[in-house]
């Protein structure tokens, strides 16, 4: 499934940019031999790197290649072990990210550096030497609200943060770095929580802003978006730089995945025929709240059947986190579930893990483990209550042991013993660890939330491989993610919520990108929508 | 200029620099080490200030070790005051297992010598009945009564999420309060500030009461309360290592959040561990006044519910460390009442217990010798 | 027992509490759990006391007492703050620290005879305001009206100045204060000292002008815990614990007086009768912070508010969520 991004100066490089800094004018930003090392890895290993006024330059690679740990170091963050930097020319030292923006450097993180329960204007002003003492809010209330509106960004000066949607907030880290007069901006994977059209909406800001002389790093592991947006392109892998600073024009998806990655990358997970068996979940009219108390699923509706996938695709925070709690037991619900044909109370966890409800949770260090228990204890997490693991109320330690030697065998969770503590598992290894877990006690409905969010390709394409095996063997699956790509790759049907409604239902072969996103964001632009199977008096979606 | 964690950079020599990072591993030895290396500077500093004071540092810690280990006679002393601490330090550690701060043991304490005493001196049995019907009488009483006091806290935090530490700590105040009144009131012997001496039948059995069948036990006052705290640590340590309840309170222990996903009724858990918390400590009270007091006055605790605190986290919350570390703990509280002044072993118990806390980054974090 | 009586020793003995819960709120705002304040309230109370028994200068030993709570709560942030110890028992063993300690040191205090005070005001023209005169301006010790200033001080500068908003950031949200510039560990150990410097002021209060004497443990008894829960209670607004303090002083004063009279209204007084149910009006102030917390905690839970967000957890740079 191709996404082209439309625009008005894709994919090539704009006429006038800078190319060639041997017309006098100094880089932006320098790097050179950059070394830095944590416990147990190399994360940037004699890098070089470097941004040209006027340009945006792409940072492409990989869950876990460095890209982030380059520019932590470039923003004041981290300091590198060996190498130097250089700003405008200058050599620099940054001591802490006060140096980094003093120099004009902002950096945007994919998780934002804003604090929920503060105003828009009291995040802006974090940090800033002036006003020294007394804030007076109300003047720069005014000030930032004039600011966002030249840019043409909108946001409510007085909103306190936990409020906005999570596009609002990017807007407001990107006003942040203006405030301050940054010229560099460097973005850590921006696109990961916006919708399609969202995006678009970035890339226009973003060249607006490069017209008015600013320069952008843009760090992505998303080969069209770089493609798209970029106008050079510095690859790395592993710690190491695989292409430096090469033209967006003169190369493809093929080789930039191949630099990434250091082989072909198979393309989309073999899938067989699509055989629906019986509904496995079936949700009437489902409302719930979420923590704030704001409504977050206002009438969901939905089915899903065994043998078949079914993806939810939105943008962060429209009720998605809050549809896999309810269904997983972990949050209230009015309205009518059913599993397997009886209705479910669900009022807590317990209730779905009896009915054969699994989840592989957002939160892998969080909720889907117990950091400091080992690889064993974690893995029996569903299965201690019963024979074999249980006899009563002792647990056979001896076969809990056996079972989970075997999981990691069979699921390839790479670690030094059984022993091992869950904290020091890699990300892909934490996660082989939970699906192990939740395939291992047989459910008949699978709801993965993010499931490859931050694994690196290797890692992602394990977690398909086994969603898809156990859509082969005949269980039911929710999908819910952030990427479109992965859901349009392994769902069977993908239904889009918005502000915690299902707005509309497709079988993946009449999916349309335009369309799916559009309805992300709300819109339905009056195309007509096939919403199917059948709801009946589902209120609230348009068309039906 | 904000500090960098992990705290870079102590040291440059030449061109080799000392660095912290964050551990990979980590050893089996290394907390026991960790707590040894601990004590051991606690041990140091509390000498120093000692010195301070006017005292003799070492001449107090070998009194401590001679007053304490010197006879069979004071080693039994020294049991007898370890009786309390394997009990209370059994209740925090439970509690704290799953990472309910339970700081009431000492009024759960108090409540479980009462209720003890309740059953003597209401009386709740008639008076003549055997030992046989009053011990246990008098083991569930105390039970019972530091289990109620246990509840409190447990349910307001369960149902009302309101901060355990703060409750018990108050209920404290409230359980010594109220064996003050039963003191000075209604149990009062004499207008004195104690009760009459229970009656034979309500003593636990000691030692010493079997000085007829074996001379060599005459004069020693360990009673049968040490069986009971044995018993207790070694079941609590199966229930926490072996039962499927004790998996329960360690995953949620170490991740609440986790422990719910996993389907974990966290609320009766907390209800469950608290009763059963207050009611280890609670039986404390109970062995301290039917084997050591035999009667209720208001100073039969010195301060065993906060010295339970430290006990259970030298043992690490293991149950049979726990057993050692009272027994360390009942030769300090046994020799410490000769030291002067007087709040010194207070202090020497939150020194240890600061070096065990900031001992554990060692466990965290690494140190290295990096070249460059 | 009249109204004016029992509130005009309520503001004296609140101030107490007033100063430890406010020093408390500064610690917490900043993310870090304090629950040594008993310890840093002996501290000051003994190093007040010593030094007044030795030099005779109060507002010597109001220093002293402050500096004592300050130092003692550095050892708290240390091994919090970068030894990233957990808060809750690290305030413990402060606890038993700072008492023991301040036990040691007052070895033979309580033998030494009547020492010099702090000074009292009467404001005059205002003390005769009805009411509020007579409670809050009439003989009351500089340390109350010293509360009074700092109540709104300290919220002007919570709510409207550049180094609260920084105080508030690096108490919620950590990362994104150090992302910006705001050194979070510097903070923290700033706070966390104010924090025992006012804790040690609240116990200097006690020893150099509300009760003076020493009296081992209980010249602070339970009221440092009791100050923490005001702290919940309080929303960790200093206006509110204001009030809190106020309240529970005069509740105090209200339990001593009870036990005086014969009749209340024509009625038998029982406590008057029998004095051993004195100890049951002890246990009220206890039972009421439990009630308080209870009707804290539901609150927040609808008000939807709480405690700072990164409260009790410490800071290490580059661990996030997920």
């Amino acid at each position: 499934m191709e996404r082209v991004f439309t625009g008005p100066d894709s994919p090539s490089a704009p006429e006038g940019a800078v190319t060639n800094d041997a017309s006098g004018a100094p880089l932006a930003i320098e790097l050179r031999g950059i070394v830095k090392r944590f416990p147990g890895i190399v994360a940037n290993d004699d890098v070089d790197f470097d941004l040209r006024p006027g340009e945006v330059h792409a940072l492409l690679g990989e869950n876990g290649a460095g890209k982030s740990t380059l520019m932590n170091i470039v923003a004041g963050l981290y300091r590198p072990d060996e190498g130097e930097m250089r700003v405008d020319g200058r050599p620099v030292r940054f001591r802490s990210p006060r140096d980094a923006i003093a120099a004009g450097l902002g950096m945007i993180h994919q998780h934002f550096a804003l604090v929920p329960s503060q105003t828009v204007t009291e995040n802006v002003l974090l940090g800033l030497d002036r006003p020294r003492f007394l804030l007076g809010l109300a003047k720069h209330d005014d000030a930032v609200a004039e600011l966002a509106a030249g840019l043409g960004l909108k946001v409510d000066p007085r909103a306190k943060v936990w409020q906005l949607s999570v596009g609002e907030q990017q807007r407001v880290e990107i006003l942040k770095m203006l405030y301050r007069g940054a010229h560099v901006l460097i973005m850590d994977e921006p696109t990961a929580v916006l919708a399609p059209q969202e995006i678009e909406e970035l890339f226009r800001t973003l060249r607006a802003m490069i017209a008015s002389g600013r320069s952008i790093v843009f760090i992505s592991h998303k080969l069209a978006e770089v493609l798209a947006i970029a106008d050079r392109i510095t690859v790395m892998r592993r710690g190491r730089v695989t292409a430096s600073g090469i033209g967006a024009a003169g190369t493809s998806k093929g080789e930039l995945a191949r630099l990434m990655v250091g082989r072909e990358v198979l393309g989309a997970v073999e899938r067989t025929a699509f055989r629906p068996g019986p509904v496995v979940l079936s949700m009437r009219d489902v409302q719930a709240e979420n923590d704030k108390g704001l409504p977050a699923l206002r009438g969901v509706s939905l089915d899903v059947r065994a043998g078949e996938i079914l993806g939810i695709a939105g943008v962060a925070g429209n009720g998605q986190s809050e549809l896999a709690q309810v269904v997983t037991g972990l949050r209230p619900f009015h309205g009518r579930i059913e599993i397997a044909g009886e209705v479910a109370e669900h009022r807590t966890a317990r209730d779905a893990i009896r009915r054969g409800v699994a989840h592989v949770p957002e939160d892998r260090t969080g909720v889907g483990s117990a950091p400091n228990l080992s690889i064993a204890d974690n893995l029996i997490m569903k299965a201690y209550r019963e024979a074999p693991i249980a006899h009563g109320w002792v647990i056979d330690v001896s076969a809990a042991r056996r079972m989970a030697e075997n999981l990691k065998d069979e699921y390839s969770i790479a670690a030094p013993s059984i022993d091992t503590r869950a904290r020091l598992l890699s990300g892909g290894n934490l996660q082989r660890l939970i699906l192990a877990r939740e395939i291992e006690s047989k459910p008949r409905l699978l709801v993965a939330v993010q499931p490859t969010r931050g694994l690196d390709v290797g890692a992602i394409e394990a977690v398909h491989r086994l969603l898809m095996a156990r859509r082969e063997a005949g269980a039911a699956t929710i999908l819910i993610s952030e990427d479109l790509d992965e859901i349009l790759g392994l769902s069977d049907r993908v239904a889009v919520i918005y502000e915690g409604l299902i707005l509309g239902t497709f079988d993946v072969a009449e999916a349309d990108v335009q369309k799916i996103g559009l309805l992300m964001t709300g819109g339905t632009g009056g195309l007509p929508l096939k919403v199917g199977p059948v709801l009946p008096g589902v209120p609230g979606v348009p068309g039906a | 200029m904000t500090t960098a964690v992990p705290p870079q950079g102590v040291a440059a020599r030449g061109r080799r620099t000392l660095r912290l990072e964050r551990r990979l591993d980590l050893p089996r030895w290394l907390p026991a080490l960790a707590t040894l290396g601990a004590v051991a500077f606690a041990l140091l500093v509390s000498a120093l200030i000692l010195a301070a004071v006017g005292g003799d540092p070492v001449r107090s810690y070998l009194h401590i070790v001679d007053s304490a280990f010197g006879d069979i006679g004071v080693i039994s002393d020294t049991l007898v005051k370890a009786t309390p601490l394997i009990l209370t330090g059994l209740a925090c550690a439970l509690a704290f297992r799953m990472r309910l701060w339970n700081i009431g043991a000492e009024g759960q304490f108090l409540m479980g010598a009462w209720g003890a005493s309740a059953v003597v001196l209401f009386p709740l049995l008639p008076p003549g009945a055997p030992a046989l019907a009053v011990i246990p009488a008098m083991i569930l009483a105390g039970f019972a009564a530091g289990a109620l006091w246990g509840f409190i806290p447990g349910l307001l935090k369960a149902r009302l999420a309101v901060n355990e530490i703060i409750v018990t700590l108050m209920l404290n105040y409230v359980a010594a309060l109220w064996i003050a009144f039963w003191v000075f009131g209604p149990w009062s012997e004499g207008g004195f500030q104690l009760t009459a001496q229970f009656p034979r039948e309500a003593w636990l059995p000691r030692l010493t009461d079997l000085a007829a069948q074996v001379p060599a036990f005459g004069g020693l006052t360990v009673h049968l309360g040490l069986a009971f705290a044995l018993a207790a640590a070694v079941a609590v340590w199966f229930v926490l290592r072996r039962s499927r309840w004790g998996y329960e309170i360690r995953l949620t222990g170490d991740s609440p959040s986790a422990a719910r996903y996993a389907g974990i009724d966290i609320a009766r858990n907390t209800i469950a561990i608290f009763m059963i918390s207050g009611g280890l400590a609670g039986l404390a009270g109970m062995a301290e006044v039917s084997g050591v007091v035999h009667r209720l006055q208001q100073a039969i605790s010195p301060g065993y519910g906060f010295t339970a605190i430290i006990v259970a986290y030298i043992a690490r919350f293991n149950p049979l460390g726990v057993i050692v570390a009272a027994i360390l703990f009942g030769a300090l509280i046994l020799a410490g009442r000769e030291i002067q002044p007087a709040g010194v072993p207070g202090m020497i118990q939150g020194i240890v217990l600061f070096s065990l806390i900031a001992s554990e980054v060692v466990l965290r974090y690494r140190i290295r010798l990096v070249r460059g | 027992m009249d109204f004016v009586t029992i509130m005009a020793a309520g503001v004296a003995t609140g101030t107490i509490y007033l100063f430890a819960a406010v020093g408390e709120i500064f610690a917490e705002r900043s993310g870090v759990l304090n629950l040594g304040v008993t310890g840093m309230m002996l501290m000051g109370a003994v190093g007040g006391f010593a030094t007044v028994v030795a030099t005779g200068d109060p507002w010597l030993g109001l220093l002293v007492g402050m500096a004592a709570g300050g130092l003692l709560s550095l050892l708290h942030a240390v091994v919090t703050i970068h030894f990233q110890a957990d808060q809750v028992v690290s305030g413990l063993a402060l606890t038993f620290v700072g008492t023991g300690l301040a036990r040691v040191l007052g070895e033979g205090l309580s033998k030494a005879g009547a020492t010099s005070l702090l000074p009292k005001v009467t404001v005059p023209v205002l003390s005769d305001v009805p009411i509020v005169g007579p409670i809050f301006l009439h003989d009351q010790s500089v340390l109350v009206y010293a509360g009074y200033l700092l109540v709104p001080a300290a919220w002007y500068w919570i709510h409207r100045t550049r180094p609260g908003l920084n105080l508030r950031a690096v108490g919620e949200y950590p990362a994104a204060a150090d992302a910006m510039g705001v050194g979070v560990y510097p903070l923290r150990y700033l706070y966390v000292f104010i924090g025992g410097l006012l804790s040690g002021l609240a116990g200097a209060a006690i020893t150099l002008a509300i009760q003076p004497g020493w009296f081992g443990e209980l010249t602070v008894g339970g009221r440092g815990w009791i100050a923490i829960g005001l702290v919940i209670f309080a929303q960790w607004d200093p206006l509110r614990a204001a009030v809190g303090g106020y309240l529970f002083g005069a509740i105090d004063r209200f339990l001593l007086d009870v036990q005086g009279p014969e009749n209340f209204f024509g009625i038998r007084n029982p406590i008057y009768y029998d004095h051993t149910l004195t100890f049951f009006l002890g246990m009220l102030p206890f039972v009421l912070v439990i009630v308080v917390l209870v009707v804290g905690s539901r609150e927040a839970v609808r008000k939807r508010i709480g405690a700072p967000a990164a409260l009790g957890v410490p800071y290490i740079r580059g661990e996030r969520g997920a």
